[in-house]
């Protein structure tokens, strides 16, 4: 009987979900057994160079994130379409070759496009 | 050897699954040995050369080599990390706080399923690639699992509840998709190159070993002499994705203590670390199934040169772990590579981070990939392939 190819991966899996849960309960036994728990303010308190925690832990952050977030998503689908492209590349002819290349003209514009409006610049 | 082929198939697939987990797991944590050695060597100091156990100091000779290598401290460090208190902060998000280190872990093992580490030519002269799982779509399954990564970050940012890990966590997700673009953009001419005239179209990375193996001036060439430029930003996006230096941001402990894994301690934490590590490993296999030549032993001459050469031709078995032995032997050139640039380079800012991805690589790797989609076409358009 032959394995399917993605049983590996199936195992794979398997051991690096196992492989840390196996140590996490291992240092988890540990702890019952030898270490009683001695929890402190400071010890759970939130880590902020050692002074005391200022204003809410959910912090207003730049909406520039979500806008390089975006633009990937465009990207990344394209770029997609991109493989199969290069694997089909053995039997294409001029003509689609040339669509593709069109394809990327494509790609290019959603970038110059984004840099001319200054998405991509970091303030 | 002949025994080991005897055996079901399934008894064979999984002795090479266990093998290959017991040399990439010592590889992931020899690594993080190697770094302070290596950092110590760049920087004219000793390093870690003092731990020894004193039923291990009496043995000659590999007893004092062990000291020197600081291999002890490897094992004291992880002993501590195991057994040192593991605790749960009150203000974090629990569930997802001990997911995430779970999630690293899952990118970081699955990958090496798909990545070839050897070949067996077979008495027909047939090259059987070593591999687990030996699927067409090699590197599709290798970004897809890789890409995976960026869930543990923001995943641990994000449980944290707080503000240095917040903050890490999002500099990594947009760091991480910046440079995921320019990287699988850097391999497609790569793929171009291999998915010659004749052949059923693929993405298996032993495919494109067998590309660098062929006899002939360009069949020979490594594809980082044939395309200098894709190797360049496949490695530089490659630093970004595994989160080293000078990419260091999701972490980078002048401005944001440890970045995602502040709030984290004990075996959680050292479980991100050993996530990088396999993270780098097999991102330097990949590097160099890529660009290297995968296990051919240098340019221009292909591993049944070698075995030409060292009269191996019968012996395909010794044959075999010689070609598992270069491989290896260039992945951890490579780890040392990613060492070398780490303890030489200063970090970069974070706009400097997103401007190298967005306004250089990016347009870099469509440009070099238009280049080349145009040069192989014509090639095969005047019949040149």
């Amino acid at each position: 009987m032959t394995p399917h190819p993605y049983a590996f991966l199936a195992l794979f899996l398997a051991v690096a979900v196992a492989f840390p849960l196996v140590m996490l309960s291992v240092s988890r036994v540990w702890f019952w057994l030898f270490q009683p728990p001695k929890p402190s303010t400071i010890k759970n308190g939130i880590y902020e160079c050692g002074l005391a925690p200022t204003g809410d832990s959910r912090i207003q952050f730049k909406a520039h994130y979500y806008l390089y977030a975006i633009v990937f998503l465009i990207f990344d689908v394209e770029v997609l379409f991109l493989l199969p492209f290069a694997v089909a590349f053995t039997g294409l002819s001029a003509g689609a070759l040339f669509a593709m290349l069109v394809f990327i003209l494509l790609l290019v514009e959603g970038l110059v496009w984004a840099w001319h409006r200054g998405h991509l610049n970091w303030k | 050897m002949d025994f080991f082929f005897e055996l079901p198939l399934w008894v064979q697939a999984a002795l090479k699954g266990l093998a290959v987990i017991a040399v990439i797991f010592p590889i992931a944590g020899a690594c993080s040995m190697a770094e302070r050695k290596v950092s110590a060597w760049i920087q004219d100091r000793p390093g870690p050369s003092r731990a020894i156990p004193p039923w291990f100091a009496i043995i000659p000779i590999i007893g004092p080599f062990l000291q020197r290598l600081g291999a002890f401290h490897l094992l004291a460090d992880g002993g501590k990390l195991l057994f040192k208190e593991d605790p749960l902060p009150g203000h974090v998000n629990k569930f997802y706080f001990v997911m995430a280190p779970l999630v690293a872990m899952i990118p970081a093992l699955s990958t090496v399923a798909f990545v070839p580490f050897g070949a067996y030519v077979s008495e027909a002269k047939q090259v059987v690639p070593l591999i687990l799982a030996n699927v067409d779509v090699g590197l599709l399954g290798v970004f897809a699992l890789a890409s995976l990564g960026v869930y543990s970050l923001i995943l641990a940012g994000w449980a944290s509840n707080s503000k240095y890990p917040f903050l890490g966590g999002v500099r990594a997700s947009a760091q991480l998709i910046s440079y995921e673009l320019s990287m699988t953009l850097s391999v497609l001419p790569v793929f171009l190159w291999i998915n010659a005239p004749g052949q059923s179209g693929s993405l298996s990375l032993a495919r494109v070993v067998e590309y660098q193996s062929q006899p002939g001036f360009l069949g020979g060439m490594w594809f980082v002499f044939l395309m200098p430029v894709s190797a360049f930003i496949f490695l530089v996006a490659l630093f970004a994705e595994t989160n080293r230096q000078p990419f260091d941001m999701p972490e980078s402990e002048a401005d944001l203590v440890g970045g995602f894994h502040t709030e984290y301690g004990s075996f959680k934490w050292s479980l991100f670390f050993v996530a990088e590590y396999s993270h780098m490993t097999v991102g330097s296999a990949v590097f160099a199934l890529l660009f290297l030549g995968g296990w051919n032993p240098l340019p221009w001459v292909s591993l049944q040169t070698l075995g030409g050469w060292l009269h191996l031709t019968g012996h395909p078995v010794v044959l075999g772990i010689l070609s598992v032995l270069i491989f290896i032997g260039k992945v951890l050139a490579s780890i040392f590579f990613f060492m070398w640039v780490r303890w030489t380079l200063p970090r970069f800012r974070y706009d400097q981070v997103m401007r190298i991805g967005w306004k250089q690589l990016l347009p870099l790797s469509i440009l070099n990939l238009i280049v080349y989609t145009c040069i192989i076409g014509g090639m095969e358009y005047f019949g040149h392939r």
